[in-house]
């Protein structure tokens, strides 16, 4: 029997080698024979000839090649697929087989490609929109030209828009590049890509005008480039100063409690940096407990730590008011070395605790993955920070302006002897504000946990920055800590390109330390009496 | 008056100090090098290193008091002073490897080679020769303290400002250095040095000059700013550190006093690095790092600033204090720096000296330093 069988498939191969196109016409079995030939050219051809049909088997059987589990059974040549599962199934009919011993089917890099355009094809009329959408984008990057018929077949069924929408960039990108295609077609597809206008569609047109066109179509595609190229420059702009504006409101976090205590309050706490950091660990700790007892909960895990962290950076700020800055008022130089100690001891204790290596602080899912808006490629960690500053930002104007609070801070700070014969406990009042500012950048530490690794480090590198922020602002003047944060942000990130990133901040550095020589008292200074107190 | 008052009680203990480095400078490479090893009075070569170092800690935190003691300007970058003597004293090091360096190229240093350099950059010329290299390791920190001096000063950037304004800049300059195409070897800095004037620096003879050398320049250093310090313009240092706005309305040009004075102690600090770099072997941009500056400081509060002899103690106990620490307990030191920090301000605001003049009933009180004046007096 199996000898009558060879034959019988012999023949059959005969004929799918003698007349091709017959084969991949209809001829199913002929095709897939092809494959147990074990001869890259017939491979091949086998691909391309499924690539092209519509059968349901077809899809299946280009996967398993291009995965590598296509195989031709021993003991008859049957072509045969290994389900991921681990199930067989046949080629043909798509049955499911007993285990039998067989050899794979071997493939090269034509083989590949023509394999990548084939599964292309077949997946651009898949009945899963997002795959028909990757299918498209896909052809739009190889560009195989046979398959331009078969995106207009796929264009006629087409339902969704932004499949759609990738079909017709996909048939453009083809059509532009087709010499033997109608002139007022590869027009047509010009305006396609221009609409398009990234820089792919700019690589695509670059090609068609280095093939010496036709003149009219010289004119479109240069013009489309010309267009392109303008668009990316003010994408480019826009990108900066998205990127500025973000690095700004990461800046404006780390400073804003800095405004409150060195700002307000004329304490140089240089211990300010681990406050940040004790938010970021309070939100590692939120986050492993969350874990541990209850992982639904981990989208909120950061609404969880932003209380906590305020809370425990804020005692912490209060307890070294208390036991350290209290004695020395008046004396600001001592200060700085006294909460730089203060910085070293609580940067050691979180390293003893938590180990000198960075922590896994995850993001929720609303803060991962990105939103493309006109081009522009913007990841929602980003956005959510720069929203979640300036919120604070506005909660701590709205504190310090509306709330009995600020109202006996502002009066502490404007003149401490009136306040304290008005019946302010002035000396709560300091508490309770280097506590604020101290539970503020606890906050900051929450949200700067998303997007920087969290180690005893982490406040160490936001110190110097934030009070360049604040004393470029002008000490005392939260509007100038904001203007100072957004406008550095943007420095940094348009010097980025030009200079390179780390003399782009050497020389915002140097700007800062001539700026503060024009101008001693930043860009916001308080007027008045008080202040030369 | 309070100049004068210092210089009672203090400017016997400076000269007592600096007569006792000079015996140092001679002892101990004698004991060192004449003694034979089993010896109780022998000095081992690993201390001889150590304690050399530390010397040169004290050298720094000598030219740190020198300005904040004396004159108020509590700068936190006297850390990128010392290293820019350090890498100065580092590529004449460097030049010397001559043609034993692992590409063998007789002129570029190492890492030039490795970066494809072809000829050696213009800040990088005349190295070769000591006197020239000794020179840049005084003049550029100079340079540097005078021209940030020059602008601060005179826009009156004083107080908190001014030391935020110094720790930028050290920050500043250790990024720069950092960078690989700045040109003076990237974040490996300058190491593997082989000899000074033909003589290797390995050698047990070489590690005692150094020692000398260094203790003669503490000595040297200390007398100098004993000069200043007791001279008139040491009073006027003096009385603009505790009140600067009426010294001005007499009639003093006061930026031109803080000037001298921040530019003379930052080239005391460049000798101090150019000592230090040839002592450890190495030369690297961490040095830059704004917390180098702000222990520089603590050593001068712990000893008692205003004493300049104080200052070198502090350092000297310090560093000693962290060697035994990194060795023996390593998880601990920071947090007994940190609390040394906070007990050295807290507690000893006069520092150590200040404590056993109090400790001493009968001696004239030393006068405290004023509190510092608020950002804006």
């Amino acid at each position: 029997m199996p000898l009558a069988r060879l034959i019988a498939l012999l023949a059959l191969l005969a004929l799918g080698i003698a007349t091709p196109a017959r084969a991949q016409a209809s001829d199913l079995a002929g095709t897939l024979a092809r494959f147990a030939l074990d001869r890259f050219p017939d491979t091949q051809a086998a691909v391309e000839a499924l690539g092209a049909s519509t059968h349901p088997t077809a899809l299946p059987v280009l996967e398993a090649l291009a995965d590598g589990r296509l195989f031709a059974r021993t003991a008859d040549r049957a072509i045969v697929w290994r389900e991921p599962g681990g199930t067989w199934r046949l080629a043909l009919t798509g049955e499911a087989q007993a285990d039998a011993p067989a050899r794979p089917v071997r493939i090269n890099n034509a083989i590949r490609r023509a394999l990548e355009s084939a599964l292309g094809n077949l997946t651009l009329l898949a009945p899963d929109p997002a795959r028909r959408l990757e299918a498209a984008r896909a052809l739009f990057r190889t560009r195989q030209g046979a398959s331009l018929s078969l995106v207009r077949a796929a264009l006629e069924r087409e339902t969704d828009p932004r499949v759609r929408r990738a079909l017709l960039e996909a048939q453009a990108a083809i059509a532009v590049g087709a010499a033997d295609a109608p002139e007022l077609d590869r027009i047509a597809a010009v305006s396609v890509l221009a609409e398009r206008g990234d820089r792919e569609a700019q690589g695509i047109l670059r090609a068609v005008a280095d093939a010496n066109p036709p003149e009219r179509l010289k004119a479109e595609v240069g013009g489309a480039i010309r267009a392109i190229e303008h668009r990316l420059a003010l994408v480019g702009m826009a990108q900066n100063l998205v990127y500025g504006l973000s690095l700004g409101s990461v800046l404006l976090l780390a400073a804003i409690g800095l405004a409150i205590t060195f700002g307000v309050m004329g304490v140089i706490n240089m211990a300010h940096g681990e406050m940040v950091m004790i938010g970021a660990y309070t939100t590692f700790v939120v986050q492993e407990a969350i874990r541990l007892h209850a992982p639904h909960l981990f989208d909120v895990s950061l609404a969880i730590a932003l209380p906590l962290a305020f809370l425990v950076a804020g005692a912490i700020g209060v307890v070294i008011e208390r036991g350290v800055i209290r004695v020395l008022y008046g004396r600001p130089l001592e200060t700085l070395l006294a909460t730089w100690g203060v910085s070293l001891i609580l940067q050691q204790a979180v390293r003893t605790i938590f180990g000198p290596t960075n922590r896994e602080v995850g993001n929720p899912s609303f803060m991962s993955g990105s939103v493309e808006v006109m081009g522009l490629a913007l990841t929602w960690n980003r956005l959510w920070i720069i929203a979640f500053a300036l919120s604070v930002f506005v909660a701590l104007l709205v504190t310090l302006r509306f709330t009995p609070f600020g109202l006996r801070m502002r009066a502490v700070v404007q003149n401490r002897r009136m306040a304290a014969s008005m019946g302010i406990r002035t000396a709560r009042i300091d508490a309770l504000t280097f506590g604020l500012g101290s539970g503020i950048a606890g906050v900051a530490g929450v949200a700067l946990s998303q997007i920087d690794n969290v180690s005893p480090n982490l406040g160490q590198s936001y110190i110097i920055d934030s009070f360049m922020v604040v004393v470029f602002g002008g000490v005392g003047s939260l509007w100038g800590t904001l203007v100072a944060a957004l406008t550095l942000g943007a420095a940094n990130k348009i010097l980025e390109p030009v200079a390179g990133a780390v003399l782009g901040k050497i020389l915002v550095l140097v700007f800062i330390i001539l700026f503060i020589q024009k101008r001693p008292r930043g860009l916001f200074a308080l007027k008045g009496r008080a202040v030369e107190a | 008056m309070i100049a004068r008052a210092l210089h009672a009680r203090f400017g016997g203990v400076v000269l007592a100090a600096a007569a006792l480095l000079v015996g140092l400078a001679a002892l101990v490479p004698a004991l060192n090098l004449l003694v034979p090893p089993g010896s109780a009075l022998h000095v081992p070569t690993h201390v001889v290193v150590l304690v050399g170092k530390w010397l040169t800690y004290a050298l720094l935190a000598v030219s740190l008091d020198l300005v904040w003691g004396y004159c108020g300007i509590l700068s936190l970058g006297h850390g990128a002073f010392f290293a820019l003597g350090g890498y100065a004293m580092g590529m004449y090091l460097m030049r010397q490897i001559g043609p034993r360096g692992v590409y063998g190229n007789p002129v570029l240093p190492d890492f030039m080679v490795f970066l494809n350099w072809r000829e050696l950059p213009i800040s990088w010329w005349g190295f070769d020769l000591l006197p020239y290299a000794l020179a840049m390791a005084l003049l550029a920190p100079a340079l540097l303290a005078f021209a940030l001096g020059w602008f601060a000063f005179r826009s009156r950037v004083t107080g908190v400002y001014l030391s935020i304004i110094t720790q930028a800049m050290t920050y500043a300059l250790m990024l720069a250095f950092f960078r690989n195409d700045f040109g003076f070897g990237g974040n490996n800095g300058l190491t593997d040095f082989k000899d000074i004037l033909g003589f290797p620096v390995q050698s047990a003879g070489m590690r005692a000059t150094l020692f000398a050398l260094s203790a003669l320049a503490l000595a040297g250093g200390l007398l100098l700013a004993r000069a200043v310090v007791t001279s008139k313009l040491g009073l006027v240092l003096v009385a603009i550190r505790d009140a600067e706005s009426r010294v001005r309305f007499l009639g003093y040009r006061v930026e031109r006093y803080k000037l001298f004075v921040f530019t003379l102690s930052a080239a005391m600090a460049g000798l101090a690095g150019a000592l230090y770099v040839p002592q450890v072997g190495i030369i690297n941009p961490s040095e830059f790092s704004p917390a180098n500056s702000i222990e520089a400081v603590i050593w001068v509060a712990v000893g008692g600033r205003g004493t300049l002899v104080g200052g070198a103690i502090g350092a000297v106990l310090v560093s000693a204090a962290k060697s035994w620490f990194t060795g023996a307990l390593p998880e601990y030191w920071l947090f007994a720096l940190g609390t040394l920090f906070i007990v050295a301000t807290v507690a000893l605001p006069k520092g150590l000296l200040g404590l056993a003049a109090r400790l001493r009933p009968g001696r004239p009180r030393i006068p405290a330093p004023a509190p510092a004046r608020l950002p804006a007096e």
